[in-house]
This record gives C-alpha cells, structure tokens and sequence, in this order.
C-alpha cells in the first residue's frame, strides 16, 4: 500500500466512525420502537427481532400522541408565522435604515438569545395562571417568540443586508412607498434567509420541552411533554417512548437536512459566515 | 443617501417587533423582580407579603445554590474542551482533500445530533444507558455498569450526551473556518514545513479565531441554559449531582413551589449572564 492509499484509508476509517457515532443512536432509537416490551427489556439488548408496529398504533391512537403532535405542529407553524410577520418589517428597518440606538437593539435582541428560559418561565407561569392563560395555544405561541423573533430578525437582516441598496433606489424614483419596497423587491430576493429563519423557528419551537411542560397540562400539550410524561410510573413502556420519540424526531431531521448548509450560521446567529 | 426615512416609518416597521419583545421577554422580568421580593409560594398564597430583599440574601448564603452553579461551570468545564478537540478533530479530517462523497454523507450526519429534540436525547439516554438492557454496557463488553443511578456515573453520562450532540456543531463552525483559509496560502505554507501542528497553529489558527470565541459565548449560554435533556435523563439526580443552575430554580419553583426564592435566583442568575456576555463581547469582539 503506497503512503496515498494508507491515508485515504486511515481517513475513510475515521469518516466512517464519525457517521457510525451521529447515527448510532437514531437507529437504536427506531430499533427500540419496534420491540414489545418483552423483547425491549431483554438482558443484554438483542440486535435481531421480528418488528411490530403495535407501539406506534397504541401510542398515536391510544394514549393521544397523535393529539399532541398535532397541538406541538399547530403551535410551530403559528408562532413561525407570527415571528416572520413581526420580524420580517424590523429585519427590513434594521438593513435599510439609520436610527438612534439601532446598536442597543441589536444587543438586546442577541441578549435574548443568552437569557435562559427558566427565568422567564416562573413569571410567564404566574402571569399566564392569573389571566386564565395556562394550558393554551395561544401561550406558548408567544412565549416562544422569544426565542424566534431574535432569529428570524437577525437571519433576514444579514439577507437583505445583501440585496444592492440601488435597487430600492431605483423603486423609490418610480415613487414606490417603504412598503412596496419590501415586499416588492426585498422581500422575493431574500426569500432564501426567510424559508431559513422559518425552518429555524420552527424546529427551536418544536423541540422545546420546558415551557411546554409547565404552561401546558392536556388541552394544548406539546409532544416532547407527552413523551417525557411516559416516564413515570414503574413499568415504563419503552417501547412506546422510543415510538413517541422517533415521530417527533423525523420531521426536524427532515427540516435539518433541507437547510444542513445554513444550520451553522443559524446556531451562531451569523456569527460565522 | 440613507437616513431620510420619517421616524414614523422606522417605527411602523420595527415597532411591532420591539414591543411585543417588551410585553414577553421584559415585562414578565419585572414581575419576576417583584415576585423576587416577596415571600410567595404557590401552596400558601395566603400568605403573600412583601420580605424586601430576603430572598436574595437566602440566595447569595445558600451553598446548595452556589454548587449548582459551581457544577454547571464544571460541566461546561469537562465538555467544551472535549468538544473543542474532537470537533478540531473532525473539521481538519473533513477538510483534507478527497472522498467527497463520503465527507458530504458525514457533514449530513453531524447535521442530526444538533437538531435532535432535547427531550429525545435525554429519553435515548434512558434507554441505551440502562444498566440492565441498555446497549451501553452491552458495547462495553457487558459491563454492569449503573449509569443513572450513580452520581459519578449520571455526570459522566450527561458529558457524554452533551458531547455527542454539540461536537457536531463545533465541528461544523471550525470546518467554515479552515475553508476561508485561502488556497495559496496553505499551499505556500505547506510547501514550508510538513508539520500539521504549524500550518494548524500559525495557518490555520487565525481564521478559526472568530467560529472559536462563538463557540465559546453559546456554549456558555446553552451551559447555563441546559434543562429539556437532563430533566428527561436524570431529572438533576441522584441527589443533587447532575443538577445545574437552571433545573434547580425549576425544582424550587415548581416542585417546592417556592416562586419568591427562585425568582430571586433567577435575578441573580440573569445578571451573571448578561455580565458574562459583555465581558465576551468587550473581550473578544474587539479584535474579531
């Protein structure tokens, strides 16, 4: 073997550890969720089964899963679409205008990122249990603007940021409104940065867990809550919390891979391009 | 050109975002603030009266407090770095030439861990890391380990999932920087000397400079953030060994239903955050 090929091996190794180790844990995760509970709780884990689908037919349809998949993709897809709503306009002021503290909103707005949800999480439950609030929709879709709106601003921002200024020059000569500009010409050319900042909206809303197990009780709870809830008791059915969890982690991974190129700059909120 | 727009214009584009930020992300502190002053506790409102700065003082004497605080900065401490050398690790294997299509088939895995649900980690943690069926022991040659309900043990396994789900990400950030390295110039550098450590150190480092210091600020923040996995997992057990900051004023707000105490908690907590982001901003956004 020449010193070429012996790297080219050593590297394919080490590549396909890494994928072995991301991976891994997902198909145990699905594994697991097509075991009975008598085959889940085996001592040691058997590799090779026969599968069956029983847990997600008991979980989606039986202990209302399916309910709190659809309240988690309804309460998503409107604080999403709030976020953009609200964040899309200030992204556009933010780009395009000059203003006095312009630089204290900024900061505020990344602060929000850093503040951790437990410190709004006790008033939120305070305020929310006093005006009749808890174990709403309604709540969490605000709640987690706190999180979305940051991003959604900071994301489209940076896009438009990019679109040439001479452009809305140009509009303005025909005597286009401030209005019409964004949507009319900023808008459609940022559209990459908006679907992103949406993905992101949705999937950090999706995913959370805390706000949606203290404000939320039946009506309106969230699928992480339900699957953390199988864990108590005695005899937990694994099984069908590997079911829960898998429904639940398809569609962000889905979400995940579509925009993989972007994820980074997201996370660090364009703090690497 | 810029800068002739009417202050009501401005106002109508980012006012909406500005005060609905405002209702939910401040107003709620000022009322936690207030909360933080009085003795309130969920089970006895009857007794709902202002204690001026009590709270705070039980707070700032509390030991239990402060070792959560003190864990939660040794978390951060035993995996930042572990994440920092294998995601190195990982961005200078992916950025060596060749094999393309197995390097975009494993940039898409790291892409999993990060955007896996919290909560779903901590229940995968449940199930592999169990000490009679979990596959953990299994791979580790059917060892009889008790992960969960050992305080040594329940921290490691903690580590390890916060390694496996964040790595990718510094990976990731660390592999955008190596690309913005310009080709002559590592080329050049490369014709110089054959050591990796110099190209890593005098090449490479420099570009990586600013993906490191966001690594670093988020990191700290996700630290002091961390609740959905752990909750799940461990739910800060057993004892009181895997409870960080933010699962403690949870426990002592909604499972000892003490709102005033951990309001104040949550006070001091914001403040020590916000402190930490300007020190990094002030320290390192100079010279980025």
């Amino acid at each position: 073997m020449t010193r070429i090929q012996r790297s080219y091996a050593i590297q394919l190794l080490l590549l396909a550890a890494i994928i072995l180790i991301c991976v891994f844990p997902f198909y145990w995760m699905v594994t697991t969720s097509l075991k009975t509970q008598v085959v889940a709780l085996q001592s040691p884990p058997v590799w090779i089964f026969e599968p069956t689908l029983a847990n997600y037919r008991e979980a989606l349809f039986e202990d209302g899963v399916l309910r709190t998949l659809v309240n988690s993709l309804i309460i998503a897809v409107s604080t999403t679409a709030l976020a953009l709503v609200l964040g899309v306009p200030a992204a556009f002021a933010l780009a395009r205008f000059e203003f006095r503290g312009k630089k204290d909103l900024w900061f505020w707005f990344i602060t929000n990122r850093m503040i951790s949800p437990i410190v709004l999480a006790l008033p939120f439950f305070l305020i929310a249990r006093s005006f009749d609030l808890l174990d709403r929709h309604i709540t969490l879709v605000l709640i987690y603007l706190t999180f979305n709106l940051p991003i959604v601003i900071w994301i489209v921002t940076d896009q438009i940021r990019g679109i040439p200024y001479e452009l809305d020059e140009a509009a303005r000569m025909e005597g286009a409104s401030q209005f019409t500009i964004m949507t009319r010409i900023c808008l459609p050319l940022a559209m990459p940065g908006v679907a992103v900042s949406a993905i992101f909206s949705f999937i950090f809303s999706w995913n959370e867990l805390m706000f949606g197990l203290i404000l939320t009780r039946t009506e309106a709870r969230t699928a992480p809550a339900m699957a953390v809830s199988f864990m108590e008791g005695y005899d937990l059915p694994y099984g069908k919390i590997m079911a829960t969890s898998t429904l639940i982690v398809i569609p962000v991974l889905i979400f995940a891979l579509i925009a993989s190129k972007q994820l980074v700059r997201g996370l660090t909120m364009g703090a690497v391009k | 050109m810029r800068g002739r727009t009417s202050r009501k214009t401005i106002f109508a584009f980012i006012g909406p975002s500005v005060i609905a930020l405002a209702l939910i992300g401040i107003a709620p502190l000022l009322y936690a603030a207030w909360t933080s002053l009085h003795f309130f506790n969920l089970t006895r409102l009857r007794q709902l009266r202002f204690v001026g700065l009590e709270n705070y003082q039980t707070v700032l004497t509390d030991g239990a407090f402060w070792q959560a605080m003190g864990r939660t900065f040794f978390l951060l401490g035993t995996s930042l770095p572990l994440q920092l050398a294998l995601g190195l690790g990982i961005a200078l294997v992916l950025h060596q030439p060749g094999l393309t299509l197995v390097k975009t088939l494993c940039r898409l895995s790291l892409v999993l861990p990060m955007a896996t649900t919290y909560a779903v980690v901590g229940l995968l943690g449940q199930v592999m890391f169990n000490q009679n069926f979990g596959v953990m022991n299994q791979l580790l040659g059917g060892a009889d380990i008790n992960w969960i309900g050992d305080p040594t043990n329940a921290f490691i396994m903690i580590v390890f999932w916060d390694v496996w789900q964040w790595t990718p990400f510094v990976a990731l950030v660390l592999l955008a920087g190596l690309t913005m390295v310009p080709g002559e110039v590592e080329e050049a550098a490369r014709l110089e000397t054959k050591s990796w450590w110099m190209i890593l150190r005098y090449v490479q480092l420099p570009f990586l400079v600013p993906g490191l210091v966001a690594v670093l600020i988020l990191r700290t923040a996700d630290t002091l953030k961390l609740f959905d996995m752990v909750f799940t997992l461990t739910r800060g057990g057993p004892g009181a060994s895997t409870e960080f900051i933010s699962l403690m004023i949870q426990r002592v707000g909604f499972r000892a239903f003490d709102q005033g105490l951990a309001s104040a908690q949550a006070i001091i907590l914001l403040i020590i955050t916000i402190v930490l982001a300007r020190i990094y901003i002030r320290v390192f956004y100079k010279e980025v």
